[in-house]
């Protein structure tokens, strides 16, 4: 009984936020491999584009619930979503013609490009906080839990309750939606085939025919709608502010580079691995030894390894121990 | 139009912005710009030795800034004795001991055949270690964050002398500087060599992780209870009032005390900030038209030809990295020493790393005037647009009705307007005049 109450407080906590954090992280760090694969730079603004993409998800998510327009138990959000990825859409388009597509012309460094992507984040972070402010927006709304603590303990009969929240169940069905819709993508349809040869061998993909300008439109398009799930995943999970959505980046990199940059299945073991990390050694174990283990070796502290705070030092030290001992990431990725 | 004259004209340009806030808004205001003009052009000149002279791509200027920042309080604040009492000497063990631990683990995965015999041992050298260090930091750490919790609660720094030592914060400045170098080289270290991204997203890591351990260290500088009066340099306005000498003097000039002593505090921070400046931007010049200069340039322009012709790439890029982040150290102490306090809260990317590449791009990369230049400009600009945004919005909603939710939206949103101008002042000169606006010779 005690080890089984020790795993429910084990789900409670680590197991279930983990992986619905994990998911989030991986969507985000796909967009930036994606970006990184064809477009060969690493996008600083990437976690500005989610922040844009949420913005104007909750904009359209205010409007229904102004008309009365919901989807029951599920958040309304979910509604919204399809018009923030259009509007993401049209936003990164526009910003590859006037700015990204000058460079691409002309063969411009990948550092570059990198910079160039500064200027394109500050502009994204700034018209974001000019349209909804830099404080923090709750959007969520629906049922709040799929299975909460009272009705998991009144089933099991267990001392510990297991409370799994909407939007984590969301985050995980949507997160698998995507994904396997985008290997479907990249993997069986012609402009999918031509997307993974222009990242292997441009001159190739070029020789053979592949219209380069189709193949970065399309990209683009992917990874707003990839950015903006992400953003609204992880905004309904916990809550929409802008300047968290810049800190994402540090995490985002991290799983994109862990799992080898340019591989979209490392993108996704990198987002598990940094996620998993950050919340294992974050969080306070004493509850969990205390049913697993006997009694006389139970922790008298809180058997936190690191406080909360520390979680970017969490993703931070993964990132060092693989660049140096495995540079090109898990999945071998490429270095350009 | 010759280079001197042109680059004169520049130069003339930022000096009559600062002095026109003068005459237009406050002298206290211009000498603000002046002074953080000046802190910032050091930190340019700092990320132009990285970029402009090597092409290394730093986004965590804000860590080494925030560590100057740290050497000004460890230096220049007099020490809590019943601290070092209760703890002081049960957290030095406990860090040695972690220091202990990494080295240990080092030589370990240096020396032994590789196998899972390294890996078991590897995995409990630091798994124990860990634990040793946590049962010897937790119990100094509470003593020490208990004594007087609401003044001091830390360690404190070596002055012995208080405030009266002032002059001892000038030490800080090249401490912050050491100390920005030793974390530079950490960085150098594991992240040169790879790919140039792996660096950008290293230093964007270590910067988070130095701003965190700053906040949350509280034995160490007070985490974000701040550190608040630091002991400076330059004398007391306060005193500067009670003093009959000086207010002779400004009567003379025809000023109200309180105002001449503020000017004249901050007069004396300009001095001696411009004195570091000069310093530095000397050295910088001299090193850029050395065999070494021409070198960095020659590794940045191509590094697989300088390689062949016998350049160790990565230790000059190691070289010049320490370098220029000890340089943005000192200007982060520089700073913190200007402010008076140590507020881990304020340090964000945005304003302390991004805006500093802006300086260094817009200015132009690759030549130290340009940097100085950029410094002084987006600065200046940064200061002025928050104003100038709410003007405009102003003009703006004129028209509107008073009230309405549009108006009081935009008027509200005037404060982010920074971001958009620094953006579109960055995009624009990378497409328009990418050598910026003193090119490289």
């Amino acid at each position: 009984m005690d080890l089984l109450n020790a795993f429910v407080t084990l789900s409670n906590f680590v197991l279930i936020p983990a992986i619905a954090y994990g998911s989030q992280l991986a969507l985000g760090a796909l967009g930036v491999t994606l970006i990184y694969g064809i477009l060969r730079f690493s996008n600083f603004a990437h976690g500005d584009t989610m922040a844009f993409g949420t913005m104007m998800t909750v904009l359209f998510t205010w409007l229904f619930q102004a008309w009365g327009v919901s989807l029951g138990p599920l958040p309304t959000a979910l509604l919204a979503l399809p018009f923030g990825i259009l509007g993401c859409m049209a936003l990164l388009l526009f910003t590859d013609r006037v700015v990204y597509k000058f460079y691409r012309a002309q063969k411009a460094k990948p550092v570059i490009l990198v910079i160039v992507s500064l200027g394109v984040m500050f502009i994204m972070n700034g018209l974001v906080r000019f349209i909804i402010g830099p404080d923090d927006q709750r959007f969520a709304d629906g049922e709040r839990f799929i299975v909460s603590v009272g009705t998991f303990k009144e089933m099991t009969g267990l001392e510990e309750g297991l409370a799994i929240k909407t939007t984590q169940g969301i985050t995980l069905i949507t997160a698998m939606i995507v994904v396997a819709a985008l290997f479907w993508f990249l993997n069986r349809t012609r402009t999918g085939k031509s997307m993974r040869a222009y990242s292997d061998n441009e001159d190739l993909a070029l020789l053979s025919g592949i219209n380069p300008e189709r193949v970065v439109m399309i990209t683009w398009l992917i990874v707003a709608a990839l950015a903006t799930v992400a953003g609204v995943l992880y905004g309904l999970d916990k809550s929409f502010k802008p300047f968290t959505y810049f800190q994402l980046l540090l995490p985002i990199f991290a799983s994109a580079i862990v799992g080898g940059l340019g591989s979209p299945l490392g993108a996704i073991a990198g987002g598990f691995t940094i996620a998993f990390s950050e919340v294992m050694v974050t969080y306070a174990w004493k509850k969990v030894a205390g049913y697993a283990l006997p009694e006389s070796m139970a922790p008298d502290g809180l058997a936190q390894l690191l406080s909360t705070d520390y979680k970017f030092a969490v993703s931070f030290v993964i990132l060092l121990i693989v660049l140096l001992f495995r540079p090109t990431g898990l999945f071998a990725g490429k270095s350009v | 139009m010759n280079e001197t004259l042109k680059n004169t004209a520049l130069f003339a340009l930022v000096a009559v912005l600062i002095i026109g806030t003068g005459f237009l808004q406050s002298w206290n205001s211009a000498l603000f710009i002046l002074n953080f003009g000046l802190i910032s052009a050091i930190m340019a000149l700092g990320v132009n030795l990285q970029w402009g002279f090597a092409g290394l791509f730093n986004v965590g200027i804000m860590g080494f800034v925030a560590l100057g920042g740290l050497a000004t309080v460890l230096v220049s604040m007099p020490p809590t004795t019943e601290a070092w009492a209760a703890g002081g000497v049960g957290v030095i063990v406990a860090l040695l001991m972690g220091a202990a631990t990494i080295v240990v683990t080092a030589l370990v995965i240096k020396r032994m055949p590789a196998g899972w015999m390294r890996t078991v041992v590897v995995l409990a050298l630091l798994i124990g270690g860990f634990f040793i260090y946590r049962a010897l930091f937790d119990p100094s750490v509470a003593r020490i964050e208990a004594i007087n919790p609401a003044s001091t609660g830390y360690l404190g720094g070596i002055n012995p002398g208080g405030a009266a030592w002032g002059w001892m914060t000038l030490l800080a400045w090249p401490v912050g500087g050491l100390l920005a170098a030793g974390v530079a080289w950490i960085i150098g270290k594991t992240a040169l060599g790879l790919r140039s991204d792996y660096l950008a997203i290293a230093t964007l890591g270590i910067a988070e992780i130095i701003i965190a351990v700053m906040k949350n260290e509280d034995w160490l500088s007070r985490g974000v209870k701040n550190v608040i009066g630091l002991p400076r340099p330059a004398p007391y306005e306060i005193e500067l009032q009670a003093d009959p000498a000086f207010l002779d003097r400004a009567a003379s000039m025809g000023m109200d005390p309180v105002t001449a002593s503020t000017i004249w505090v901050k007069l004396v921070y300009a001095g001696l900030f411009t004195v570091v400046l000069v310093i530095l931007f000397v050295l910088a010049q001299r090193a850029l038209h050395s065999p070494w200069g021409r070198m960095m340039r020659a590794i940045r322009d191509n590094e697989n030809a300088s390689e062949a012709m016998g350049k160790d790439v990565t230790a000059r890029h190691l070289q010049v990295f320490i370098l220029g982040s000890a340089i943005c150290g000192i200007a982060g102490a520089m700073m913190t020493t200007l402010d008076g306090q140590l507020t881990p809260g304020t340090y964000q990317p945005l304003r302390f790393t991004f805006l500093i590449w802006v300086m260094v791009i817009v200015g132009g990369s690759g030549n130290n005037l340009g940097a100085v230049l950029g410094g002084f400009l987006i600065w200046f600009l940064w200061v002025q647009v928050e104003p100038m945004g709410l003007f405009l919005m102003q003009m703006i909603t004129s028209g509107m009705a008073d009230g309405a939710p549009l108006k009081a939206h935009l008027i509200e949103s005037a404060a982010h307007m920074r971001l958009l101008t620094m953006g579109f002042v960055l995009l624009l000169v990378l497409r328009f005049s990418p050598r910026g606006l003193i090119p490289e010779r």
